[in-house]
């Protein structure tokens, strides 16, 4: 016969352990965001322009290559980091120059961060430089975002789909 | 509990030759360790209470581990024959299996879910309890690191687990994961970018997580494998009564309060008042008010002092077991009783005409003596003039052994003379000597030879002889409390012969905690002792 007591805390013991379990498995709930405020995603990965322009190959210069490794263009892989500014409302509230990605510095400059914003109407000016002039933006996008508490935005760039875009 | 207080003026001769045995003495451990190794024994004094030494869920964290992920690989292999693995399917199939087959596809979904988050509890319970008891030192160091190992493995499984579902939870856990893991700067592109935008949404990557879902616990299972590779007879199951139960109160929890779905991922809003998961991924909140690189140096500088851990601070390694060869026959019993597979049988080097000998794994060997207690040889009858076992402990020689438990029983007086063997990780013995008592420790219960009991009681040296150490279940060597009773009882060689008369011997293992219970114990002991005739009558089990 089992002993009730030694059974009572053996109850005890397994309630109090799983009831931690079931407890903290979801409790208490967690909000990202402050309440009253959305969050503007800025996401997107551009490739600058080369470092050094890219340079013909003479007549010459292409016959004297094996006539299966002949090409037209002499490319440096280096590319310029860009740079990249971003005002909500007249204030900057990202500037940022992004580093090209690889070790040789050839791959795309990628960009990810996060503007929590309080809800309501903003007016948002996105500003791009990838090219090898040292001052000015050579990409521009305004937007009025409408923004509900708990919204989320993304601001992409795509020079296929027009440059800047809010998602 | 008692109160301790100073032994006796009359003990004093019998604590002159008594004491801790050299190499044996007890190191003060940091006050953080104590403090938690004091709390974790009085928990395991509670649990005892009800679940018994056998079933005590605190001496069974490792095993409650393996029950916990074999609930967790059966629940998800089960969810997995239901579960649509495409990102815009993932939902709804998870839907369907919690509501549609609640009384199956919804308690497996629950374990899956309950089990996973006791599995995290009883793993970082089992890390405490080893660092607050100092077992990680020496060849346990393997048991540790890749314990720690398996933590990264636990959690990578864990977190994988709820970006499949692909609700509002998983949404905020994809996202904030994936910008955990940007923060290291080690992708072209930011993962987080999979995750912005319906437009950015990858179907592929998606099916990768789930496919890392499946692979990282196979992955685990390995790790678990290698982790016990280094102990011998390894509890990789619970006792019947702790699975069961354990396996009931899942089952009540799973049904009290199902698991369920948030909302359906929307990747327009941000996740407000997500349901998370405190026990995988309590961390992401740290991520989102610090920063990805402070939360990753918290996590690397954590993981860094726990790999060093075993050599923090550096201790002094007690000299390992050494063997005799002229005295080994070879007989393996040393071998098959060592905790840590210490000891391996080789074919015979020096001609004598025995087929094996002993050889010791120094980079295994812990110095516990439990092949001491198992080596037929370590007999104190010996007439030889120096008494060498097969195997031997160089910090505590047999021959040692002897002397002290002669001198220490030789200063005692009354009819009630005992000699306290107490190992020096149950209470400190030394707080029980007194008038007619002398304590002598060892570095195990397990490490005494059953002839040395034989010795002691046959021969008049001592009226009854109290064996104390650590908790029930609870060895700080593992096994020698299981194979000091089961050598007493004659289950196990070296067998205690039957002519000694049990009732003169009194088992009391009882942990570090409980010294007031032990010297009541000792003090019936003693007691029982003085009623008992002269000559001993053989009783079939210890007088406690």
């Amino acid at each position: 016969m089992a002993d009730p007591v030694r059974v009572g805390g053996q109850i005890v013991a397994y309630a109090v352990f799983f009831a931690v379990v079931g407890v903290l498995s979801t409790a208490p709930a967690y909000s990202p965001l402050p309440p009253g405020t959305a969050m503007l995603r800025v996401s997107f990965s551009h490739a600058g322009e080369r470092v050094e322009p890219c340079r013909r190959y003479t007549p010459e210069e292409i016959a004297a290559m094996a006539p299966n490794m002949r090409r037209t263009l002499d490319c440096s892989r280096e590319r310029v980091p860009l740079a990249l500014e971003l005002s909500v409302d007249g204030e900057v509230a990202l500037s940022r120059e992004l580093p090209p990605s690889g070790l040789a510095g050839d791959g795309a400059s990628t960009v990810y961060a996060r503007i929590v914003l309080p809800a309501g109407r903003h007016r948002v000016l996105a500003r791009l430089r990838d090219t090898r002039r040292a001052a000015g933006f050579d990409h521009e996008g305004a937007f009025e975002l409408d923004l509900a508490p708990g919204d989320s935005r993304v601001l992409g760039f795509s020079p296929r789909d027009g440059g800047f875009r809010v998602l | 509990m008692g109160v301790d207080g100073p032994p006796p003026e009359a003990a004093a001769a019998a604590r002159a030759a008594s004491g801790p045995a050299p190499g044996a003495a007890r190191r003060a451990p940091s006050l953080v360790r104590r403090t938690l190794a004091r709390l974790f024994d009085r928990a395991g004094d509670a649990l005892e209470s009800a679940f018994g030494p056998a079933a005590n869920p605190l001496s069974q964290l490792g095993a409650l581990g393996w029950f916990f992920y074999w609930i967790v690989a059966v629940s998800g292999i089960y969810l997995y024959v239901f579960f649509d693995t495409g990102v815009h399917d993932a939902y709804a199939s998870v839907e369907r299996i919690t509501h549609e087959q609640w009384y199956v596809g919804g308690v497996m979904r629950s374990l899956h879910r309950y089990a996973s988050d006791a599995l995290v509890i009883v793993v970082l319970a089992h890390l405490l309890v080893e660092w607050a008891h100092d077992r990680l030192r020496g060849p346990r160091w393997f048991a540790w690191t890749t314990g720690v190992a398996l933590l990264w493995l636990l959690f990578a499984a864990g977190i994988t687990g709820y970006w499949v579902v692909w609700d509002d939870l998983a949404h905020y856990v994809a996202l904030a994961t994936s910008e955990w893991l940007d923060a290291l700067g080690l992708f072209g592109q930011p993962i987080a970018h999979n995750f912005v935008d319906d437009s950015t949404l990858s179907g592929r990557f998606f099916t990768l997580m789930v496919f890392i879902h499946i692979a990282v616990p196979l992955i685990m299972l390995f790790a678990m494998w290698i982790h016990i590779q280094r102990v011998s007879r390894p509890a990789v199951n619970p006792p019947r009564a702790l699975a069961l139960g354990t396996l009931a109160a899942l089952l009540a929890l799973s049904l009290a309060k199902p698991a369920v779905s948030g909302p359906p991922a929307d990747l327009s809003r941000v996740p407000a008042d997500v349901a998370l998961d405190w026990f995988y991924l309590g961390f992401l909140p740290l991520k989102d008010r610090l920063s990805g690189g402070v939360t990753w140096a918290v996590v690397a500088t954590g993981t860094l002092v726990l790999l060093l851990a075993p050599w923090i601070p550096r201790r002094r390694r007690r000299a390992v077991a050494t063997v005799q060869l002229d005295e080994c026959n070879g007989c393996a019993r040393c071998a098959a009783d060592c905790p840590y597979g210490a000891i391996e049988m080789r074919p015979r080097s020096d001609g004598a005409a025995f087929a094996q000998e002993a050889v010791v794994r120094t980079s295994l060997c812990v110095s516990c003596g439990i092949c001491v207690g198992a080596c037929p040889t370590a007999s104190p009858f010996s007439r030889r003039r120096r008494l060498v076992a097969g195997v031997e402990l160089p910090d505590v020689p047999v021959d040692e052994l002897r002397a002290r438990c002669e001198a220490a029983a030789a200063a005692l007086a009354g009819d009630a003379r005992v000699l306290v063997l107490g190992c020096r990780h149950g209470v400190d013995t030394r707080a029980l000597a007194g008038d007619g008592v002398a304590v002598i420790e060892l570095p195990c219960a397990g490490m005494l030879p059953p002839p040395f009991l034989d010795f002691l009681l046959m021969r008049g040296h001592v009226d009854g002889v109290f064996l104390t150490g650590c908790r029930e279940g609870e060895c700080h060597e593992r096994l020698g409390i299981q194979w000091t009773r089961a050598r007493i009882a004659g289950e196990r060689d070296p067998y205690l012969r039957a002519r000694v008369p049990r009732e003169r011997l009194c088992l009391h293992f009882a942990g570090r905690t409980r010294l007031a219970a032990t010297r009541d114990a000792l003090a019936g002991f003693r007691s029982r002792l003085s009623g008992l005739p002269a000559a001993g009558t053989s009783a079939a089990k210890d007088a406690c």
